[in-house]
């Protein structure tokens, strides 16, 4: 299949593009963000605040470039996805900029604004650069060189709140392993294309499972011991778990073979036991899960978790409405990691549920432009980016709402932190074009022969 | 591919759905026990988000709430704080309520379901109303008259309406301002710490939450017992007791202070209070009438509330005789709150209906329309009418001609009676100087007031302290404020 074959398909085959209706979904989106934030003005001044009709257009602007992008350089994208992401960017502007008030010398919505506009200007440039995703299948190798420099580099610089993830470089700080998790996707997806069938179909069979052999075997274990080292020297157990997990979902998704489901979670189980018993930082943060009041009843007052689970509660069904929740009560991390609370919070469990419901829409995309393509490396990526999302989103949600042991994570597009909206930014972009490619009519006669080789369970 | 590919978004839904789940579970079903979570600072920020409502003396607000920006917005102010703390008490956000501010805080806080204009509002809206306002049934100038007259002294006033119970003042000092730990921080715990470290006790209430012997005071109940069990049927015929009085079963004689006492009749012992005669009229009306006696005048009654508690009368109920006769003159075991004395002659002056105290007059929503209104109720009949008569007569002679002549206002008449309690070891402490009295103007049908004063300190002489030295004239202030109007 070529670019020119593909770019002129029989226009009876033509699929509706939908790009008005993403146009109207991104003033919706936009809408939306624009009265939410009046609405904390209001709740909390009384008046609507002076800027938001420039806070208003600002969003506007970046939304409609992005949208422009789109049309002219990806016509078949899905329409959702943009329109999801807008509106998940500006209410996480709203909910820190409403947290911002509370914190009168600590002003993090500002940045969070620019660092969103350099999210949507990559964003428009992958769209536009990136002709076609499977270009990346070629640097998959510079890929993971590139991403084990990224989670390296941070070990030499001290420790931020606990977690050595971070690089300051003057007043500025980021989070490299943001960055690594795209290239480690575009890697996994690449070595799995190429190695699937021997990945499948080899190896002793014990009992019912399929194991692999040695050989194949290498990799696993040396993701395994990435992340475990990622949690040891960099007592990060957020993105260590999403690693290991992205590469397990990949892995059975290219391989269809439980076996290597049994083995992941053989050893994710191993590595979380031994270093939750003997990791004194992420120790804690399981003594937390497991007694989140410990702390009160022993007279030192309620700890974070204990804080967002009093927040979510204050929610309720309905919320007390943007800007009259008093989330900030959590401390340092109210406007990061546990952002989710104040939207718990104030837009109560109603609210709560519709963004969950937009990150699994935007999820169920990635996964549907997944089915909907036909070569193996695009089929594997948008699985492992859409992966990335709703993995990141469990873990962290499930942290801050005591499901499960909290890891420091950043809730995509909603929390503060720059690396992270840059990189969920490139993330939707690579969806929208995988989705491009995917809804792209396709002439029918120039196939067979051209596309990868199909396993049995596509016919 | 397919089919893995929908396994591994099943597994995704999966995890959705956990976090749905959870989400409910924690915003649904633990909601209600985790806002309830004292450690859940919500609940005291929405209290404190709201102006508090006031407390009222004679239709003017005492209290106040000022604005502080802070996330406790609305801390509590005082007008007059010194002068009103035994009847406000204070409205912390660090150490919590006390007094009228902790009995009513349901109405100044706004939760009280009374406040909403339909029932189940409040729960309904989940929102609170604007703080009501409680009226109290102080009088500033009495309130004013008795702070005054102790002058900073350690010491206390309580002044009831003898026909409803109504509190007119209600006085301790030394007294505090309870703004100083209205709010949070520093300045507040450190004013907290002074407080409570400083020996003077300034955050004591001595009207209602401290007791005292009440000494020749309490001789007052000791007759009413006598005449209500007809042990003395005349109170002016001689008695038939000795001076000095051995105590029975002992060698330990009890000596009088006045002169003439060797059987005096009961209104003389009550006009220049004899010890003698009153203790063997306790012994001789014995411990269970002496009990019933004090019953009906509030000892030994750890329920009273005015709404706050009052501190328990002590008269005890199993003694010797020789500690009968004792107790039956204000010393032993014997203890009462000023409040307590003050009912004593309360109960006298209307007639021995003793009415049930009470401070707050009605509360109201921040509109003024009534919440709730209290009224005079009876608390006991403490003795017969006509003891109450005989006793009235001998309380006036007690001012006309007796020790407590500091009381004596031109044109009212004025019963009352005066204590000196001994205390401490060996009696080492300094005296308490005590006086209980009540007024009737001549054109009323009625006693407009009962009060009693105990001053505790005072580096003056054995004479000085007395009761009707050192306490009468406070009464007699304080009584002077209730006739004018």
């Amino acid at each position: 299949m070529t670019a020119t074959t593909a770019d002129a398909p029989p226009p009876d085959l033509r699929l509706p593009k939908r790009r008005g209706v993403e146009l109207l979904l991104l003033i919706g989106a936009v809408l939306i963000s624009v009265y939410g934030y009046a609405a904390v003005g209001l709740a909390r001044n009384g008046a609507v605040p002076p800027d938001v009709a420039g806070y208003g257009a600002g969003l506007g602007l970046l939304a409609l470039l992005a949208h422009l992008a789109v049309r002219f350089r990806a016509p078949y994208a899905d329409p959702l996805l943009l329109p999801i992401a807008v509106l998940l960017n500006g209410l996480g502007l709203v909910l820190i900029y409403r947290l911002d008030l509370e914190t009168p010398k600590d002003q993090a919505a500002p940045t969070q604004l620019i660092w969103s506009t350099l999210g949507v200007a990559l964003f428009i440039a992958v769209v536009v650069f990136l002709r076609d995703h499977r270009v990346l299948q070629r640097y998959a190798y510079l890929s993971v060189a590139a991403a084990l420099v990224l989670m390296i580099v941070p070990i030499f610089f001290p420790a931020v709140n606990g977690a050595k993830i971070w690089i300051r470089v003057g007043g500025f700080s980021f989070q490299p392993g943001e960055f690594a998790k795209i290239l480690l996707a575009v890697f996994f997806a690449a070595y799995l294309a190429a190695n699937r069938n021997a990945l499948a179909y080899t190896g002793r069979k014990i009992w019912r499972l399929q194991l692999p052999t040695g050989r194949v075997l290498g990799p696993i274990v040396a993701i395994w011991l990435l992340s475990v080292g990622v949690l040891v020297l960099e007592r990060d157990l957020g993105t260590s778990l999403l690693f290991f997990g992205l590469f397990v979902i990949m892995l059975y998704v290219a391989t269809g073979r439980t076996g290597w489901i049994a083995v992941g979670l053989l050893l994710a189980a191993v590595g979380a036991f031994v270093v939750g018993s003997f990791e004194p930082h992420v120790h804690s943060r399981v003594q937390d899960w497991l007694d989140p009041f410990a702390s009160i009843d022993a007279g030192r007052g309620p700890g974070q978790l204990a804080q967002s689970l009093f927040a979510f509660a204050a929610g309720g069904m309905l919320g007390t409405g943007l800007g009259l929740g008093h989330s900030i009560l959590i401390g340092f991390a109210a406007k990061s990691d546990f952002i989710l609370a104040t939207a718990g919070e104030e837009l109560g469990l109603t609210g709560l549920t519709a963004v969950f419901l937009l990150y699994a829409l935007l999820v169920a995309r990635g996964y549907r432009a997944g089915l909907a393509l036909r070569d193996p490396f695009g089929r594997l990526l948008s699985i492992g980016l859409a992966s990335i999302l709703a993995l990141q989103v469990f873990v962290i949600a499930g942290g801050v709402m005591g499901l499960i042991p909290l890891t420091g994570m950043a809730m995509p597009f909603l929390a503060q932190g720059g690396s992270s909206v840059v990189t969920n930014w490139i993330i939707v972009a690579l969806l929208i074009r995988v989705s491009d490619q995917a809804r792209r009519p396709r002439p029918d006669h120039v196939e067979t022969g051209v596309i990868a080789p199909m396993a049995e369970d596509e016919l | 591919m397919i089919r893995y590919i929908r396994r591994a978004a099943a597994l995704l839904l999966l995890l959705l759905v956990a976090l749905l789940l959870n989400a409910a579970r924690i915003q649904v079903l633990d909601a209600d026990s985790l806002d309830d979570n004292p450690a859940n600072r919500r609940l005291t920020i929405a209290r404190y988000s709201q102006p508090r409502g006031n407390i009222l003396v004679g239709g003017r607000s005492v209290t106040g709430s000022e604005d502080t920006g802070e996330q406790l917005k609305y801390e509590r102010t005082y007008l007059h704080g010194p002068l009103y703390a035994p009847v406000t008490g204070y409205a912390s956000q660090t150490y919590g309520t006390t007094l009228i501010e902790n009995a009513e805080d349901d109405i100044l806080s706004g939760t009280d379901s009374m406040l909403a204009p339909l029932p189940l509002w409040n729960e309904i809206t989940r929102d609170r109303q604007p703080g009501g306002n409680v009226a109290t049934t102080i009088k500033d100038s009495m309130q004013r008259a008795a702070y005054d007259g102790l002058g900073g002294r350690r010491g206390a006033v309580a002044a009831v309406e003898p026909s409803t119970g109504r509190i007119l003042a209600l006085v301790s000092t030394p007294s505090y301002d309870p703004g100083r730990i209205s709010g949070t921080g520093s300045s507040v715990t450190d004013a907290w710490q002074e407080l409570n470290a400083s020996k003077s006790q300034p955050m004591l209430n001595r009207a209602i939450r401290q007791t005292y012997p009440p000494g020749s005071a309490f001789k007052i109940v000791t007759a009413a017992a006598a005449l209500d069990a007809d042990v003395v049927t005349d109170p002016d015929d001689e008695t038939d007791t000795p001076s000095p009085y051995v105590l029975p079963g002992t060698s330990t004689t009890l000596p009088n202070e006045a002169e003439g006492c060797e059987d005096a009749s009961l209104a003389e012992a009550i006009r220049v209070s004899c010890n003698t005669v009153m203790a063997e009229l306790g012994v001789r009306v014995g411990l269970k009438g002496m009990v019933d006696a004090v019953r009906r005048f509030g000892f030994n009654d750890t329920g009273l509330k005015i709404p706050s508690g009052v501190a328990k009368s002590n008269f005890d109920t199993e003694m010797s005789d020789d500690q009968l006769a004792l107790s039956s003159i204000g010393q032993f075991d014997t203890t009462a709150t000023p409040l307590q004395m003050a009912m004593v002659a309360s109960a006298v002056a209307n007639g021995g209906d003793l009415k049930y105290p009470y401070l707050v007059d009605r509360t109201t929503t921040r509109g003024g329309s009534t919440v709730h209104r209290n009224g005079p109720r009876t608390y006991h009949r403490a003795m017969s009418q006509q003891t109450a008569m005989q006793l009235r007569r001998m309380m006036v002679d007690v001012v006309d001609e007796g020790t407590g002549s500091n009381a004596a206002i031109d044109g009212v008449t004025v019963g009352g009676k005066t204590g000196t309690a001994q205390h401490g070891i060996d009696n080492s402490g300094r005296p308490y100087a005590w006086f209980i009295s009540w007024a009737q103007a001549p054109d009323s049908a009625q006693p407009a007031v009962a009060v009693a004063v105990v001053v505790e300190d005072a580096a003056a002489n054995r004479a000085d302290i007395s009761g009707g030295g050192s306490a009468a004239p406070i009464a007699r202030a304080v009584m002077e404020a209730a006739l004018r109007d």
